[in-house]
């Protein structure tokens, strides 16, 4: 049974290797704390997916012990079931049922009776904007509508684990912004969110702890802002007000020429701004606007993913 | 999941099953009570007239129940065929997957929804013949029993069909290669005593020709096979069926990665 010291999440030594040999995962470890909000964040092919497959128990793990609020899968799968809501990345709902008929089925599935299951799916369908839609047919929903519903469908049961598996993609970023506070509502609710993102703003934004997957291992676990710290430059944008033709040389801060207008420089965390300004001012260059290269989550990632596969290229040459 | 849990799973199975066929009447009820009046209409009235008497009945009569009986197979097949590997493509199978739903109650609901639907196509079809036949019923026991064997045998089988199903060729092959030449092979139209010896002896080999013969033998009271016989081999194919598609389920074979 669950208790309150328990994590929402265990994963020890989990690997999986499908029939084609594949090796998607080779024996991750992961902790998630009850009550957090969680980013599973990787390149397409890291293995998020067959982890929270595993989970699901959409895919058959290999090997390793995966427990549910301490219910071990391989003991018995169907409570640990209870606790988990999932939100798959594609939509995978019946196209021609109604969202109202698409929610009390699903919560049919868990054994919640018609009358409660009726009451909830009111509720949840509401609460995300989907109740003038509910009795007409899904296919008719916009793809934004048919995230929601499959958010829906996946709280039916209210469970105290959501796993979502990239819930944004191809959202609007007007959408996108509406859902998040929804998550984030139900996460300050008690619920423990696992979320896996291509929005790296995303996961800054709203997760508090962050695993870093790549080619089935775990490169980094650790908190958003422990992360954060270990960025030690970040790349900016300088729009400059003249033409130039040749690139400004500033010792100790390294510009790329990328176009006439345009400066990107990498500046090092225990650098100052005020220093590189100055500098380009005393050779007239002047500076209309500054913007981040990328999100330094973003810079970060790509950083340890890079590493990642020059430490793996490494060990297959040896 | 609790007894009641379990009771809430499985009528949520076929209540949805009901609802789908129900949704789509045009084109699953429709077709088999057109297809089997067009027979009546053909082998009964038509060319029946001119074919006489057959095990000592009139060609309608004897013609009927088979008729009725290939209705009953071909619309529990098709059902579940069609449902569970629609939801394998459209991978809303994942829904239950998910969920606690023990594999037996996934089993038992779809088979249960494709026996609703058999049973209906099979009733509606049982009122239509009587238009063009007169029956009185020789046994009840024995016409409800054996209709509720083989729709629950043919249930299953579409279902394990739908689970190795990986295209929608793959769900029309079985039917047209296997099942429907074993339906007009399985004394529908005929008694297995018009044909020679050997023939009569490979045709014992239909498990078709018992279903037909043991619900012919419930409805006018001729058979061409032992009831006890039939009714033994039906459950005996069930029992094989049913354990085989559930070790499927459990298996996650084709289902699960």
């Amino acid at each position: 049974m669950k208790s309150s010291n328990q994590n929402a999440l265990s994963i020890a030594s989990l690997a999986k290797t499908y029939d084609n040999n594949f090796k998607a995962l080779k024996g991750i470890d992961l902790e998630v704390s009850q009550g957090d909000f969680f980013a599973l964040l990787g390149p397409n092919g890291a293995g998020k997916s067959t982890t929270i497959g595993v989970i699901c128990s959409l895919v058959k793990k290999t090997s390793g012990t995966v427990k549910v609020f301490g219910i071990d899968i391989d003991e018995d799968f169907s409570a640990a079931k209870q606790y988990v809501g999932v939100v798959p990345q594609e939509f995978n709902f019946n196209q021609f049922e109604k969202p109202i008929d698409i929610l009390i089925t699903q919560a049919g599935y868990y054994g919640i009776p018609v009358p409660i299951a009726t009451e909830r799916a009111e509720k949840y369908l509401k609460q995300l904007g989907l109740w003038e839609k509910h009795n007409v047919p899904s296919r008719s929903l916009s793809g934004g509508m048919k995230r929601r519903l499959m958010i829906a469908r996946a709280l039916i049961h209210e469970p105290q684990l959501l796993v979502l598996d990239e819930p944004t993609a191809g959202v609007d970023i007007e959408l996108r912004r509406s859902m998040w506070t929804f998550l984030e509502e139900i996460n300050r609710q008690g619920t423990t969110i696992i979320l896996t993102t291509h929005y790296l703003e995303e996961a800054e934004r709203l997760c508090r702890n962050i695993a870093i997957i790549d080619k089935g291992t775990i490169v980094q676990n650790t908190s958003i802002k422990n992360l954060i710290k270990q960025l030690n430059k970040e790349t900016f944008i300088l729009d400059i007000k003249q033409e130039i033709k040749t690139c400004p040389v500033v010792s100790g801060y390294p510009i790329v020429l990328t176009d006439s207008h345009t400066l990107e420089v990498a500046v090092d965390k225990n650098k100052s701004l005020n220093q590189l300004f100055s500098m380009l001012s005393e050779q007239g260059i002047e500076i209309v606007s500054m913007r981040n290269k990328a999100n330094r989550l973003e810079e970060l990632f790509i950083d340890m993913v890079e590493k990642n596969l020059d430490k793996n290229e490494g060990s297959q040459d040896e | 999941m609790n007894s009641q849990q379990q009771w809430i799973a499985f009528s949520t199975i076929v209540r949805r099953e009901i609802r789908r066929f129900m949704r789509i009447w045009p084109q699953t009820l429709v077709p088999p009570v057109i297809t089997m009046a067009l027979y009546f209409v053909i082998f009964g009235k038509l060319v029946g007239s001119r074919i006489g008497d057959m095990s000592s009945l009139p060609y309608i009569q004897f013609v009927a129940p088979g008729l009725i009986m290939m209705s009953v197979i071909t619309n529990s097949y098709s059902n579940v065929v069609s449902s569970f590997f629609g939801s394998k493509f459209q991978s809303n199978i994942e829904e239950l997957l998910v969920s606690p739903t023990p594999n037996w109650i996934i089993l038992v609901g779809y088979v249960v929804g494709g026996m609703a639907r058999g049973l209906g196509v099979g009733f509606i079809v049982t009122v239509l013949s009587l238009y063009f036949a007169d029956f009185s019923l020789n046994s009840l026991p024995v016409t409800i029993g054996i209709v509720l064997m083989t729709s629950l045998m043919f249930s299953l089988a579409g279902l394990i069909n739908a689970i190795f199903a990986s295209s929608f060729d793959d769900i029309s092959i079985i039917p047209t290669f296997v099942l429907t030449p074993l339906i007009y092979l399985g004394g529908v139209f005929y008694s297995i005593e018009m044909l020679s010896g050997f023939w009569q002896t490979l045709s014992m080999f239909n498990p078709i020709l018992y279903m037909v013969n043991a619900f012919r033998y419930g409805m006018v009271g001729i058979t061409d096979i032992n009831i006890m016989a039939s009714f033994a081999m039906v459950g005996l194919f069930s029992t094989i069926l049913f354990f085989f598609a559930l070790w499927l389920l459990e298996n996650g074979s084709r289902l699960r990665n």
